[in-house]
């Protein structure tokens, strides 16, 4: 019993997560009244002893910028005017947000900060930006060029935006790289209203966050945004998967709202120990096929 | 012929739309709204719209009748008025109208459909003024792609929940939330001349050409995919025309570029900006 004591403790420092998922509304390119929410939510979600509260994608300024991108752009240090308050909060409870990143050369990403004990401990730039249909971020932002996992006083983490995790590649990318906790983050516009319960863009996402905590045998949150910028819904609806797949909660769509959830992280043993896809898992063959597949020139 | 199923989850239409006029209306600092009430089912289901976002008390729905309007377009709008609890007014706008015909003895039907369709636009741009209320839209999908619409008349508006909506999808929401079936079920018009209906203007049924259109714009099938689905091709080809003649009701005026930075190409940003 001590020996499987110890290997819990020693790979999951605390055995559960309180996490909050904050499904709110944004004010377009007001990053100041944004970052007056954010502190508000993380003070309501301290009040219920929180560990980690996630905000959805561009949370600190909202989701179609334009030409508004480099007068939002923050970043991530101490100094900064809107991390500052951020990682002082950060001091009591895990802060996951969505920004502007520019980078010291003034390229400007789609970006999701982790910020724990008053540090930043994982930045995270878009990789995938959709370009086509009502989507236009290429035209605006850099791509990111990594996919890392990080530690976390909880464990090992990975967090993607929206269209990262509409590619199998970068939630597998993060699997094999340790992670064990997705925390995903989508501005969503609400598309495909049809005769379903739900809308296309909804159902679409909540079958894949869905399949990946089944597939990868781990924890999936998904913070989603609310509210309206002109003619576009976002339509909210957080969920959580454990690693069996199964749904831990489900937001409400389109109201603003605080979502909270208990993440019992003794579930990755319990499931890995039923079914070992991560033991089994064949990464040598995947870069035989991917060499074979990129030398083909 | 291919199977178009155009149904909606109404509830959910309502849910989104609803809350689209709410966002729209009050971010800009407002909290009323005008819609002009033809009697007809797309201003009824904007204004029904309205009503269940803002309350009904702060929705003014304007009748604005023209000497030849059909005596059943104002009967319908005020039983929806009644029915909905909105404030209504009534304003003629022969008055206005009449000056513009009476110069010119050759006016044609057309253009008399026109010069009333801006004048209802005028006086809803002028009483929004005085109800401090935005105007809301009540062009649909179908009407839109057609470019069945007089250009700064019936097609201006402030913000439109009906747009991304065609015409046999708007029955079906008009029907789940109540609007009465007499409004529902009457042959759709602009009632810009005694007997004028859109069907046969058009010279196609709303829900003959909303399947094609569905097929064309929503599914991207090609013009010939479409006749091979089973549609005519004298029809799609058409439809096809119509759509491309008027995409430029569907735009801003193109300004000409000479500078770094033109309104409309690279200055960039949505209207909600900053709100």
């Amino acid at each position: 019993m001590f020996g499987v004591y110890f290997l819990m403790v020693r790979f999951h420092p605390l055995m559960q997560i309180n996490l909050a998922l904050a499904q709110i509304c944004t004010k377009l390119g007001d990053v100041q009244a944004n970052l007056d929410k954010h502190l508000s939510l993380i003070a309501d979600a301290k009040r219920q002893n929180t560990d980690l509260i996630v905000f959805p994608e561009l949370s600190l300024t909202g989701y179609v910028l334009q030409d508004l991108v480099a007068s939002v752009a923050h970043r991530p240090l101490e100094d900064d005017p809107v991390f500052k308050p951020l990682l002082k909060a950060s001091r009591d409870l895990d802060i996951a947000v969505g920004f502007v990143d520019e980078d010291s050369r003034h390229r400007f990403f789609i970006a999701s900060a982790y910020l724990s004990g008053g540090r930043v401990l994982h930045v995270h730039h878009k990789v995938y930006l959709p370009t086509y249909g009502l989507f236009d971020e290429g035209r605006f932002f850099a791509w990111g060029d990594s996919v890392r996992a990080f530690d976390t006083r909880f464990g090992r983490m990975g967090m993607l935006i929206c269209e990262d995790f509409w590619h199998a590649s970068p939630p597998y990318l993060l699997w094999l790289d340790g992670a064990d906790i997705f925390l995903l983050s989508s501005a969503s516009p609400g598309r495909g209203l049809n005769d379903k319960e739900k809308l296309e863009s909804a159902r679409w996402v909540e079958r894949v966050t869905k399949a990946y905590a089944s597939m990868f045998t781990s924890f999936v949150a998904h913070a989603n945004r609310v509210g309206y910028e002109d003619g576009l819904h976002f339509w909210g609806g957080v969920t959580v998967f454990d690693p069996n797949g199964e749904e831990i909660v489900h937001g409400p769509y389109n109201e603003e709202v605080l979502v909270f959830a208990e993440l019992d992280l003794n579930q990755l043993r319990r499931t890995r120990s039923r079914l070992p896809l991560l033991r089994d898992e064949r990464t040598g063959l995947v870069q035989n096929e991917l060499n074979r597949l990129l030398s083909r020139g | 012929m291919v199977n178009v199923n155009l149904m909606i989850n109404t509830e959910l239409a309502r849910t989104i739309l609803t809350g689209f006029i709410r966002s729209e209306v009050t971010r800009v600092g407002y909290s009323h709204a005008i819609v002009g009430l033809s009697g007809g089912i797309d201003s009824a289901l904007a204004c029904a719209l309205a009503a269940e976002a803002l309350g009904p008390q702060n929705v003014l729905a304007i009748r604005m009748p023209y000497k030849t309007s059909s005596p059943d377009s104002l009967e319908h709008a005020e039983l929806l008025a009644k029915q909905l609890g909105v404030q209504c007014e009534t304003i003629e706008i022969t008055d206005v109208v009449e000056p513009f015909i009476r110069r010119d003895p050759e006016i044609s039907k057309q253009r008399k459909g026109n010069l009333m369709a801006r004048a209802r636009m005028i006086v809803l741009y002028d009483r929004s003024e005085v109800f401090k209320g935005l105007v809301i839209g009540t062009s649909n999908k179908t009407e839109i792609l057609l470019g069945y619409s007089t250009l700064f008349g019936d097609s201006a508006s402030a913000i439109n929940p009906l747009g991304d909506l065609y015409k046999t999808q708007l029955r079906q929401l008009s029907r789940d939330i109540g609007i009465p079936s007499v409004i529902v079920d009457k042959a759709p018009s602009a009632d810009l001349w005694a007997g004028q209906t859109d069907e046969n203007e058009l010279g196609f049924t709303y829900e003959e050409v909303d399947k094609l259109l569905y097929l064309l714009v929503d599914q991207r099938y090609s013009p010939q995919e479409c006749i091979e689905a089973g549609f005519d091709d004298k029809f799609v080809g058409a439809v096809v025309s119509r759509i491309r003649r008027f995409q430029f009701k569907r735009m801003m005026p193109p300004i000409a570029k000479l500078s770094n930075r033109t309104i409309g190409y690279d200055f960039l940003y949505l209207r909600d900006w900053g709100t």
